[in-house]
Formats: structure tokens, sequence, C-alpha cells
């Protein structure tokens, strides 16, 4: 267990050891997002721009533009509603190498409520040309796509938790950035179990259930829910939702012909929406989605607030047998 | 050098049939001082890493920028009349992207300070000694972001950065002290921790005095308020807000452009 704010803090420190162009940036929440490592370490590469989110995007854009690989950090929902714009005009539409990565996505930000939940970044963040979105589920993933980031030339936007999450991939496991991974095949095959290459029937199953960030756990408490029914289900770390995994949409369509999706997030604009969107112009079939129901969110403890958003491996079960039914009535 | 620039500001917004001749013509002399008085540029490589530093914040006066540009040699003269056209690299407001010599992307006010102080503070991390000048409207001074970048390049002691305040004393809804009154403008980035200093924006000589006390480098950033006039050449337009962002059109444009002809 661990958040992935956590895996991130650590992850920026050896970044900042093997590249010295990479800069921190920060306002006022270094301690929350932990860039405050980074700050001890490199105290000369660290940049607090105090509690000022527009002013600090607008200052990543020009440290980009000056060679610099930014990596600026506040709450998910500051990130993507207070610095809208200066996301928009001043870092994405010059294209320029600035990494945004927000903690405190979602709901599990708990007794702070709603001026804190950020619930709208992904959606927002994917509309934006050019820019890719990841959300991450765990630490290990957390730490190969801030990695990843870091290498790659354009803006990115990472969305990181404030809870600790349960381990989904084991430590050194071959993510492929970018590419869906399946984190439990119809067999019951983790993605430390990898099948041999071809092998590919493990995909096979009923529903196929699609998830980012802190659901992917709750997914695979789901699919015991579900196999124990008699329910056959893959479920799927889609970490990036922007941009998607065509291909290995295209494949759970033919093999498996429904869908879920689940997310910390709205349903409208996230995983779900990109996810819905690719489906319905390309291989139409039932899709069901968890998240939230266009709703602010309110104080409360992370598990309070998930029951009472829907946001449960019996939600969704749930969405899995609705999917399976509208599969058949098609 | 200027009457070139105004002539070739008010063709290229004639001929794209619209654009802001007001706030571009009242900048000329600013830009085209930075150009060929101050600045460190090599138009052959745009992206040469010692090369000083030009953000346009105010982008809707990209005319005056591509003019200047153009006169410099950043591309071709033959490029201005594209202005606005579709396909052209000379967009509406300046795109990094398209456009070579144009460092950042702006059009949406507030946001180029904050950019300045970023490529600032990345000279700073490298020692490098370029420069880094930014210019903005004083309308544009309403917006919030311009006060945090303020705030932020006098933290960071980014005397490598100066910002000129296009004074022109109009905005489109009006006289900027009757919509929202930026004044006293001076104490106000003083009291942010800026040099500053107010000057003739229209005058060379004055600006390239106020650029070398820019370039003092006594551990703080310079702000240079230059009162100018918007419209600056053409008598009908000179002070008049609906030229904020109305093209000069047939008749209209051919006295314009005689006016200046004689300045």
């Amino acid at each position: 267990m661990k958040a992935t704010r956590e895996a991130y803090g650590e992850t920026l420190v050896e970044l900042g050891r093997e590249h010295p162009e990479i800069v921190v940036l920060d306002a006022d929440l270094s301690s929350s997002t932990m860039t405050s490592k980074f700050a001890k370490e490199f105290p000369e590469r660290f940049f607090n721009f105090g509690i000022a989110e527009a002013n600090m995007m607008g200052a990543a854009a020009g440290l980009a533009r000056s060679g610099k690989v930014p990596f600026a950090s506040t709450f998910a929902v500051f990130a993507s509603g207070r610095a809208y714009d200066q996301v928009r005009q001043s870092i994405a539409y010059p294209g320029f190498n600035v990494k945004i990565a927000a903690s405190h996505g979602g709901l599990t930000v708990g007794p702070d409520g709603a001026s804190h939940q950020a619930l709208e970044d992904v959606a927002l963040m994917r509309v934006i040309p050019g820019m890719t979105v990841i959300v991450p589920a765990d630490a290990e993933e957390t730490r190969q796509v801030v990695r990843w980031a870091a290498a790659h030339d354009g803006p990115v936007y990472i969305r990181l938790g404030r809870s600790p999450v349960p381990d989904v991939f084991p430590q050194g496991a071959k993510i492929q950035p970018g590419k869906a991974s399946v984190v439990k095949d119809a067999k019951g095959r983790g993605f430390g179990e990898m099948r041999p290459e071809g092998e590919r029937d493990g995909l096979d199953a009923d529903v196929a259930i699609l998830a980012n960030g802190i659901m992917v756990s709750k997914c695979l408490e789901a699919w015991e829910i579900l196999t124990a029914e008699g329910i056959k289900s893959v479920v799927v770390d889609v970490a990036f939702v922007k941009p998607l995994d065509e291909k290995t949409l295209i494949e759970l369509a033919e093999r498996c012909g429904a869908f879920v999706t689940a997310e910390e997030h709205s349903v409208i604009g996230g995983l779900g929406g990109a996810v819905t969107e690719f489906l319905s112009e390309n291989r139409p079939c039932p899709v069901v989605r968890v998240g939230v129901r266009d709703r602010f969110g309110q104080s409360g403890t992370p598990e309070e607030l998930l029951v009472e958003y829907g946001l449960t491996p019996g939600h969704v079960a749930e969405a899995a047998r609705k999917a399976v039914r509208l599969k058949w009535a098609v | 050098m200027c009457r070139e620039v105004r002539k070739n500001v008010l063709i290229m917004i004639g001929t794209a049939g619209s654009g802001h001749p007001g706030g571009s013509l009242s900048c000329v002399e600013i830009i085209s001082t930075l150009y060929f008085g101050v600045m460190r540029v090599k138009p052959e490589d745009p992206n040469w890493p010692d090369r000083d530093r030009f953000v346009l914040s105010k982008g809707h006066a990209a005319p005056t920028l591509y003019a200047v540009l153009a006169e410099k040699g950043f591309f071709s003269k033959d490029l201005l009349p594209t202005l606005r056209k579709f396909g052209s690299p000379l967009q509406g407001h300046p795109d990094a992207k398209k456009t070579p010599g144009v460092e950042v992307s702006t059009g949406s006010l507030g946001q180029g300070l904050s950019m300045a102080v970023g490529m600032a503070l990345a000279g700073k991390l490298d020692r490098k000694t370029y420069r880094v000048w930014a210019l903005l409207g004083d309308g544009e001074c309403q917006e919030g972001q311009v006060w945090e970048a303020a705030m932020a390049a006098s933290h960071y002691k980014l005397d490598n950065l100066a910002a000129f305040i296009d004074f022109n004393g109009l905005q489109i809804d009006g006289r900027v002290e009757e919509i929202m009154n930026p004044s006293p403008l001076a104490d106000k980035w003083r009291a942010f921790g800026w040099r500053v200093l107010e000057v003739d924006g229209h005058d060379v000589e004055a600006l390239l005095e106020a650029a070398s006390y820019a370039s003092e480098s006594l551990g703080a950033p310079t702000a240079i308020i230059a009162r100018t006039v918007k419209g600056k050449g053409v008598s009908f337009m000179e002070g008049q807000r609906e030229w904020h962002g109305k093209a000069p059109k047939g008749e209209e444009l051919s006295r314009a452009l005689q006016e200046v002809a004689k300045s």
C-alpha cells in the first residue's frame, strides 16, 4: 500500500539525479504533492510559486521554452481548473514540454470536501489538443509513467491520489506506458503471470472491465464477485486516457463484446467518455460507466464517499451484470 | 524604421480586414527599439540558446511584432500581407509553433509575464547572460496573473527581466482609468519590488536609455512604464478607442498610409 503521490515524489528525486534539466515547481503544496523530497535534494532546481497556480503554469511554459523539463505540481482541482487557461494557452497550444503532476485527484481526498475533490480534471485536460492524460493505478505504475513522461516530448497531465492504494503491479513489472495492461484475465492470470505471446484466450470473456487510478484494485475485487457468479471478466488497467490504446479496445470488443469503465471521476468526459466515444464510432457495443454521476463531492472518509458515490467493487460488479445483459439484449 | 513598421502594420491589418491597429501602433517604437537597438538575436538561428528573449504579452499587437521580425530578417516581408489568412504562419495572435522568432504563444491576456519569469529563471539557473523583455498593455495589468508574476520576479531577484508597459490609456470599453483604474501603476510595480522608470514610449532615445537602465542587473526586475498614444501616427486613430479592434478600409487605409509616410 502506497499513495501514488508518494511514488511520484520518490521518482522525481531519482530523475533529478539523472537529468539536470528537470526542474520542479509547486504552489505551496509541496509537502502534500511530495515535491518536497525533490526540493530538499535539489533546492536550486525547485521553485515554489506560492499560492499562485496560474503564474506557476506560465513560468513552467517559459522554463520549457528554455530547454528545461518542468514538473509542475499542485492539487488536481487547481492544476486543471484554476490554471486551465494557462495550461491551454501557455503550455499546450505551443506544445511545450511541461509535465503537470496533479495530486489529490478524486473523492478520496476525503474530509476536505468538494472544493478539493477534482472530479472533472481528466475531462478538462483530455479535451486539450496534444495533451497526454495519465491516471496510474499504483506506486509501481506511477514510477514508470513518471519516467515515461520525463522522456516524452510534449505536455503531459498525470493524476495522482492522496490515499494509499494496494499494489496492482509487481515491482519491476514490464508495463508498457501507453498500452492498456491486462491485470486479470478470464482465467485468473494476473499481470505478473503474463501469457506467452499469441496465447490470448484469457481475453475471451463476458465483459471487459476497464479502469484506472484507485478503481483498478476495486475492479480486481469485482472480478472475484463476478467469477463466483459464473460471469467471466477481464480487468484492464487503462492509465492512458489519452491517447487511448485503441488496438486493445478493438480486440476486447471482439473478444468480450461488452464493457464496464470505472474511474474516480465524473462519468462525463473521463475514461468512460473516451472509451464510449471511441467504441461508438468504431465497434459499437454496450459500455456501462462507473463513476460520479454529475455531482459534486462532500466531506467524509474515502470509504464512506466511495460507497455514497457508487465506486465500490459491488457497484462495478453490478455494472458488469448490466453490460452483459445489454449485450444479449442487442 | 518605425515609419516602415507603421506602414506595414497598417497594410497588414487593412489587407486582413481585421485586427488591432490602436494597440499595435502604440508599441511600434518599443518593439523596434528592442530588436534594433537592444537585443542580441540571430534571425538565421531563431532558437540560438544565448539569444535575448522578447515576450509579447499583449498578443493582439502581433502585427507590430511580425513587422519588426520581418524587418530584422526572421522571415520574408512577403509573408506580411498573409496576416490572419488561412494557412499563414502569421496568426491573429502570436503562435510560437508557426512563426520563427516568436518565443511563446500569447493572446489570452495576462500570461506573458509569467512565461518571461520562467525564461529568466532558466537563464539564472544556466548562468546565461541573456535578458528577457516583456511587453504588457496597461489594460492587461488588470489581470491578476500579472501581479502573481510580478511578485515571483522580484522574489527570485530576476534582474535579467524587464517589462515594458504600453501605457496608452485605452481599452476596448473605454479609458483604462474609467473601466478599472490601475493607478498608481508605477507605485504598484514599486511595491511589488520592481525598479520603475517612466518614459515617453515614442521617444527612441528615451527607450534606449530605459533599456540600459533595466540592464544594470541590480538584483531586481525593472518595469518601464511607457506613456504612449493609442493609434500613434494616424490622426483619426490617435486616442480613439473604436480603433482598438477595427481594420482601416479603402479610403481610411490610404489616408492612414499617407499620414505615416509624411511623419
